[in-house]
């Protein structure tokens, strides 16, 4: 059952092959015996989850169900839970029961999912590898001593290795992409703006995005339904309808111009990562489509702009997690200043202390103009890119990471190559750009990510293309060894 | 060695919406310490702002009432700096883009010449919490009620000369924010509250000298003692060879002195940038030209019509159009006054005003209605009453004794218009002073008020004045 697609599973459902409860009990099962490898998740949220269930099956069994109802699903623990635990990832908010739901999360329980629990990440979701995370590192499931990616490791890791159907991710500069390509499962990061950032904790607010890792292009589809959308909470949220993404999933792709950018195959790829790319450029080609190569000219001006703007505006964001009203306080302070020093650097990791310093920085009188300001510059520059790049082709095609997974503490001790590991990624995230990583073959027993990269709005086209690949090749069916 | 003061204000003014200006939460003021704060006002992680659309059109009512440029493009900054009571982390306010530009307000001076002020910008901005340092037993209680108000910060341009200038514009400012219904203007509760930068230079210097920014100087009082003390101090700071440093002040009004709060070295770097979260707000000329086809009648037109359709001083007009309730008591009073503007405006700017005053009343709560002082007035022009015993009927209407022609009925204050009446009474008294009348005779002029007086004694005040003055100056002349 727990290999069985979303819509296997909801046909199911509805046919009552299965309860929501005995598929909620499955899947908190399977947590239980497979977790303590992984690392997955943060907080499981058994009672919850199957209350939940019993509700679905009570929708189910009136006949008042919709095609998600009683769907299990794990939730980014950066997504606010009313009554949850909400950590992040961080020692800062250990301690931290949300009174609110996020907009997704709402969006979730709406439409009668289940939510199996909260899933492990890269504190406040800065970081490549999950490494960063309070609660300690993620596994991958294809081989334990390698990192899942980050910041979303725990999600694409739990879906990998079968513990939920699908889970929330968000992506600031890559983390929901690089960890699906690393994991070998399908995400998307669909375009800024589609899907509220309500309730979502900000790292950095220009880019962050929310979206979703499953095992294939089709349940993306239906779940992407259910969070995509207007949200009255979120000005920045597009007012622009959502399609139903499932209905154009089919569509032929004869004649699509697929482009290929020459910036990202060059000597940093990986050999086996550009064999698998060019052989999946081939099945598009048997399908139809016709392949440019198009030119992103300031793709490595991407990394340090993205690394100017995602700091400076996590330096305001984190500014919040004071010890004044909650999350992590200091014992005893002795004045104000001892109260908010102590309380900040006990409650935050060294990677989200770094990010606050050098956004500080780079918001400082002095330094503004020649930081900021120049990195808005770029972004605008890196836009313009793709802009460029749209007039000619439908969807720009490539690999999602240099390199396939790496070992744990490999990068550890070298931020500027762990940065480096989202040089595909973080020009999508500058752009405001829908995103998908798909699995696209294996290298030494590791899985290799697929990019498409799709023009603003545009994740029904992305689907509807990935989907068409995933109808030719079985690299999405994989299930790691042991799980 | 003369010295010339230079004044610029930088006005807070709480805009009068329900809820705040991200928020949905009250804005009410006096509730229980963070009773009115939702997870957005507390800055709770993962909440976002949303703009509340009411506060973009009380900043174009304000930007129409002083006369400015209204953005049609402006952005929301973070200024960041940590303080308890600023739940964030950063105050969500504008920068580099206000939503109103230049713009300028004319003020009335003592002398009675007008003066132009110009106003740098007024910016959209959300208030703070309140820290409570007391009852709390050496640690800091915070209320986050007041956190996410909305402000209007109203800049002025550095064209005051005095501190009795910066009142006059303080008083304008005031009147003008009221009139548009965007701010109560209660400053007791903080609704209207004020920063003055102060400096001093010598005349004929045009180079403006190192200024103090004064802050939260919360009553019209408070701010001329504050900006006289700071002049006084700068002046003798510098003619004793010093030098006034560039810091923020606090003034104390029991100690009547300014005292420092913080450094220029110390001052935040609030490393303001765009805010993410908000898109840039946008105003369209549609929007702009609805809300000022709504505009009411503003203190500046109001003065002007007064001046010109009742005949009023400009310094009448300044009085009655103070605020909006005066001017319309005014104007209801003059229609029942059939029309006696000028003897209207002297008991509304005079009498009323002064007992209002001593009682620490509002007008809209006056005991004396608009109707009833038209009347008063009414009874004045008609010669019913004179304007002495007019005093003890508004005396009686304000103790709610009945109305004017009830009072004048009942208390026999009726004026004495029969002349035969009054030749009688002129006649008693004449024979009764025979020495003053033969001295008034041989040339003593002056004794002339002596009979007056002696007259409305034995009247009571009711004899009119001008039949009195006719009658007996006939009389004196004619027993010559």
């Amino acid at each position: 059952m727990f290999t069985k697609s979303i819509a296997e599973l909801s046909q199911a459902l509805q046919t009552k092959k299965i309860s929501s409860h005995e598929l909620t009990q499955m899947y908190l099962e399977r947590i239980k015996q497979f977790d303590k490898k992984l690392n997955s998740f943060i907080t499981v949220t058994e009672e919850h989850a199957l209350q939940a269930a019993k509700k679905a099956d009570v929708q189910l069994a009136i006949g008042n169900a919709n095609i998600l109802t009683g769907i299990p699903v794990a939730q980014k623990d950066i997504f606010c839970t009313q009554g949850v635990k909400t950590s992040c990832g961080s020692k800062m908010l250990d301690n931290f029961i949300s009174p609110y739901d996020a907009t997704v999360i709402k969006r979730f329980n709406a439409a009668g999912m289940v939510m199996l629990g909260k899933t492990n990440m890269d504190e406040f979701a800065m970081g490549s590898s999950n490494e960063n995370s309070y609660y300690g590192p993620v596994k991958n499931p294809w081989n334990l001593e390698y990192v899942p990616g980050g910041s979303s490791g725990g999600s694409a890791a739990a879906v990998a290795a079968n513990l939920a159907p699908a889970a929330t991710g968000t992506d600031t500069g890559g983390s929901i992409r690089q960890p699906a390509a690393f994991c070998g499962i399908s995400g998307i990061k669909p375009t800024y703006g589609r899907v509220s950032r309500y309730g979502m904790i900000a790292f950095a607010s220009s880019l962050d995005q929310g979206g979703l890792f499953a095992k294939s292009a089709e349940d993306l589809a239906l779940l992407l339904n259910v969070i995509a959308g207007f949200d009255e909470n979120d000005s920045t949220s597009a007012t622009i309808a959502a399609p139903y993404y499932a209905t154009t999933l089919n569509n032929s792709l004869k004649g699509l111009r697929i482009g290929l950018p020459k910036e990202f195959f060059n000597e940093a790829l990986d050999k086996d990562i550009a064999n698998a790319i060019q052989a999946a450029v081939k099945v598009y080609e048997k399908l139809g489509a016709t392949i440019h190569e198009i030119s992103l000219p300031r793709t490595s001006l991407s990394i340090p702009a993205y690394y100017v703007i995602a700091p400076a505006e996590c330096s305001s964001n984190l500014a919040r997690f004071d010890g004044v009203r909650y999350g992590h306080r200091c014992d005893a302070p002795k004045d104000l200043e001892d109260l908010y020093k102590r309380s900040r650097s006990e409650g935050f990791g060294k990677e989200v202390t770094r990010r606050i310093m050098i956004g500080t920085y780079a918001l400082s009188a002095g330094y503004f103009d020649a930081y900021y300001l120049k990195a808005q510059k770029i972004r605008r520059l890196v836009a313009q890119d793709f802009h460029e790049a749209f007039k000619s082709v439908d969807v720009i095609l490539g690999p999602t990471t240099p390199s396939p997974a790496f070992k744990l503490g490999e990068k550890t001790s070298d931020p500027l190559s762990m940065y480096l590991s989202d040089i595909y990624t973080i020009a999508v995230n500058l752009a405001g750009l829908p995103g998908m990583s798909i699995p696209a073959g294996f290298t030494a027993g590791l899985p290799i990510g697929m990019q498409l990269i799709g023009n603003a709005f545009g994740e029904a086209k992305l689907l509807n293309i990935a989907h068409g690949y995933q109808k030719e090749t079985d690299w999405h069916t994989k299930t790691p060894e042991g799980f | 060695m003369e010295w010339e003061t230079v004044i610029g204000l930088e006005v807070h003014a709480q805009l009068s919406t329900n809820s705040k200006i991200f928020s949905g939460a009250s804005t009410a003021f006096g509730a229980e310490p963070n009773t009115q704060a939702c997870a957005i006002d507390l800055g709770f992680p993962g909440v976002l702002p949303v703009l509340n659309a009411e506060v973009v059109n009380m900043a174009i009512k304000l930007g129409l009432g002083i006369h400015a440029e209204i953005a049609k493009r402006s952005v929301f900054a973070r200024k960041n700096y940590f303080y308890p009571d600023l739940p964030k982390g950063y105050q969500i306010s504008q920068f580099e883009l206000p939503v109103v530009g230049k713009g300028y307000l004319d003020i009335l001076l003592e002398d009675g010449t007008s003066k132009r002020i110009g106003i740098t910008r007024a910016h959209l901005e959300e208030d703070a919490g309140k820290s409570l340092h007391e009852d709390f037993h050496g640690m800091s209680g915070i209320d986050l009620n007041r956190a996410g108000t909305p402000l209007l910060e109203i800049v002025s341009e550095p064209d005051m000369r005095s501190a009795k200038e910066a009142i006059a514009y303080l008083k304008t400012l005031h009147s003008l924010v009221r009139y548009l219904g965007i701010c109560d203007g209660n400053m007791q509760e903080g609704s209207f509250r004020c920063d003055a930068n102060v400096s001093v230079r010598r005349k004929g210097e045009t180079k403006l000298g190192t200024r103090t920014e004064l802050k939260n100087i919360n009553s019209f009082r408070f701010v001329e003692r504050a900006i006289n003390y700071e002049v006084e101090r700068q002046i003798a700071l510098i003619e004793e060879g010093g030098k006034v440093k560039q810091e923020t002040l606090l003034f104390d009004p029991a100690k009547n002195e300014t005292r420092t709060m913080r450094s220029k070295e110390e001052a935040n770097d609030y490393r303001y940038f765009p805010d993410p979260d908000l898109l840039p707000l946008l105003i369209t000329e549609e929007q702009i030209e609805k809300v000022r086809s709504h505009l009411p009648e503003l203190p500046q037109q109001k003065h002007q019509r007064f001046m010109e359709q009742y005949g009023l001083s400009a310094y009448d007009a300044t009085v009655l159009v103070s605020s909006q309730a005066m001017a319309d008591y005014f104007e209801t009073a003059v229609v029942a006054s059939g029309g006696q503007a000028k003897l209207t405006a002297n008991w509304v700017a005079g009498e009323l005003s002064a007992a209002l005053n001593k009682s620490d009343m509002d007008i809209i709560d006056s005991p004396v209605s608009a109707a009833e002082l038209g009347k008063l007035v009414l009874r004045i022009a008609d010669d019913t009453i004179s304007g002495k015993i007019a005093k003890t009927v508004f005396e009686c209407l304000w103790n709610k004794e009945g109305d004017v022609d009830q009072i004048i009925d009942k208390q026999g204050l009726k004026q004495v218009t029969d002349s035969s009446a009054i030749e009688a009474l002129i006649e008693k008294i004449l024979e009764a002073n025979p020495q003053q009348v033969a001295d008034y005779r041989s040339g003593k002029d002056k004794l002339f008020g002596f009979f007056v007086g002696q007259a409305m004694k034995e009247s009571g005040g009711k004899l009119n004045p001008k039949q009195l003055n006719d009658l007996l100056k006939e009389k004196l002349a004619s027993g010559a």
